[in-house]
């Protein structure tokens, strides 16, 4: 059968098409093209400057930094998560499942002004760690904190489908095999899982790389210090510099982009692994 | 399939030493302990603690009140139209093959990946004093950015691809048998949409509802760069918190964000109960089918 004949059995084709790519276009498209036509405003040395000055450098560095460290994290623990919440039975754990989505759920500035009170030197976590000289709140170890909590959903949601279709026939197999239980996790359960968990990984951090709300009031926000990429830009236009601001932008989108297609790859390849569609 | 984690407990094949499985749920416990549970718990406490008065003075203060008519105004604007939209993505992208689908899959995906600061700055070189047309505004004595305007095209932004997001696999999986017969069986467009679309993919469309929902009530960073920041008129529930919090009002701060957390955890509970009816509707499913 061929496409068109087998696209005339439902109507709405040009309905939908038509007014799906308008919507996409006004709220979407048309508004983000506008950051590339601002930069293309700079000349290439101007851009460069914006994009290269040694604060904005360190913010990069800050935030690429600590959004790699937080999804590795979230890669463990969120994998542990999905383990055990597939694979045993314990009390808590209908409230533990269906409290893994609450950073999605919660804004941000409400999970930002609570890791701020918990990890200051007088919070529930603070005060326990200031007599060690461990500061949390107001430096990077604070971002890292927030964007570990912004990150976990990622993982555990994409590893834990996977896991949950994984019938038990590979690892009775690597058993009868005389394989122990650690080689089967790790030659047969782990490869299967890999692309989940990286798919999982590079949403995470493509989520930590651009949060602004749960990082500022945790952040302290000192130049070179602990000013993630997102509040420099907001600094920027608050002065004004709107095409500096713009020149941060559209370097940050373009990771984003090149991200959102490593992340589409990924899941095309974990939809291969599993035999699963999207 | 079952999902009885007992059946791989009982297999030998399939089961880890006791030390094991118990150091996992430990470390899991843990985790979940500090960065889930915990910030939540602290929400409450922080709002509560100084006691109920405080809590009911910062949560009835006309300026809390407007932010709240604001919240809601933004929600009811923004999750209508991209409710439409999903809807029609959805039916686009599951009902007909067509070249650059997948171009179009990851374009609806794009609010997810770009930052929330970008969102807003996006609208700011747009509708702003400088951008395209910021002249014409200013003409027109119209403003856009740092009004409500851009608050309510910020929060459309980011809550753009949640309906669709929801509905896409939702309706992959559901295929299009029903629909073609429908069709087949002379139902028209609409008829087909409404009578054997609609319901079959409605505990799908109400979650997508609720996340969109989720999202365009406590987005904070988008909303802060389009916003005036004019108390008691461009501020949204998540922006008048960060005035309260740096203020150094901080059981106010967190008797406005108790607000947030309590419709976080009733978004959690709808998505639970979500899941449970999806998951009985599609074991029915190949009942009903043995039974035709």
């Amino acid at each position: 059968m061929s496409k068109i004949s087998k696209n005339k059995i439902f109507p709405g084709f040009g309905l939908s098409l038509g007014y799906t790519i308008v919507y996409l276009s006004l709220i979407v498209l048309i508004p983000l093209s506008a950051v590339v036509l601002k930069a293309s405003s700079l000349t290439p040395e101007a851009f460069w400057q914006a994009i290269s000055a040694p604060r904005v450098v360190a913010s990069y560095r800050l935030s690429f930094g600590t959004a790699l460290l937080a999804a590795s994290i979230n890669a463990v623990f969120g994998l542990i998560l999905a383990w055990v919440l597939i694979r045993y039975q314990f009390w808590g754990k209908r409230i533990v499942d269906a409290l893994i989505d609450l950073p999605f759920a919660l804004p941000t500035a409400v999970s930002g002004i609570s890791f701020a009170a918990i990890y200051s030197k007088n919070g529930w976590v603070g005060h326990l760690l200031h007599p060690y000289g461990i500061k949390v709140a107001y430096t990077p170890l604070g971002i890292l904190i927030a964007l570990i909590f912004i990150g976990l959903p990622f993982v555990v949601r994409t590893v834990q489908p996977i896991l949950e279709d994984l019938e038990t026939e590979f690892e009775e197999a690597a058993s009868s095999l005389g394989a122990n239980r650690l080689q089967i996790f790790t030659k047969v359960v782990f490869p299967i899982l890999t692309p989940a968990v990286l798919t999982g990984f590079a949403l995470a951090f493509a989520r930590a790389v651009g949060e602004y709300g749960s990082v500022i009031f945790i952040a302290g926000n000192i130049p070179m210090v602990s000013e993630i990429t997102p509040l420099l830009i907001i600094t920027k236009l608050e002065q004004y510099d709107y095409a500096g601001a713009t020149a941060i932008a559209l370097t940050m989108l373009i990771f984003s982009v090149i991200l959102l297609l490593i992340i589409n790859g990924l899941q095309a390849w974990t939809a291969k692994r599993s035999g699963r569609s999207f | 399939m079952s999902l009885d984690p007992n059946r791989f407990q009982k297999n030998p094949a399939t089961s880890e030493p006791r030390w094991v499985k118990y150091l996992l749920i430990t470390i899991s416990l843990i985790f979940f302990s500090f960065f889930l549970l915990l910030p939540l718990v602290a929400v409450f406490y922080e709002a509560l603690h100084k006691g109920w008065q405080v809590y009911l003075k910062a949560v009835t203060d006309p300026i809390a009140f407007s932010a709240v008519k604001l919240t809601l105004l933004a929600a009811v604007i923004s999750v209508p139209l991209n409710l439409l939209f999903g809807i029609s993505a959805a039916w686009l992208i599951t009902k007909f093959d067509f070249r650059g689908k997948q171009l179009l899959l990851t374009l609806i995906d794009l609010p997810f990946s770009v930052s929330p600061v970008i969102a807003g700055l996006i609208y700011v070189l747009v509708f702003g004093a400088q951008g395209w047309f910021g002249g014409w505004l200013i003409e027109h004595d119209l403003k856009i950015v740092f009004a409500v305007p851009g608050i309510i095209l910020a929060t459309i932004f980011v809550s753009f691809p949640f309906v669709a997001r929801e509905l896409i696999p939702l309706m992959e999986a559901q295929g299009r048998e029903e629909e073609e017969a429908s069709t087949v069986l002379g139902a028209n467009g609409w008829q087909t949409f409404f009578r054997v679309t609609i319901p079959n993919i409605k505990w799908g469309l109400l979650y997508g509802i609720i996340l969109c929902n989720a999202r365009a009530m406590g987005e904070f960073g988008a909303v802060s760069v389009v916003s005036g920041h004019i108390r008691g008129q461009t501020n949204t529930i998540p922006l008048h918190i960060e005035i309260l919090y740096n203020e150094y009002n901080i059981a106010a701060a967190f008797s406005m964000a108790s607000i947030l957390a309590m419709l976080a955890l009733v978004t959690l509970v709808i998505k639970v109960y979500v899941e449970w009816k999806l998951k009985t509707q599609m074991n029915l499913e190949p009942i009903a089918e043995g039974q035709s």
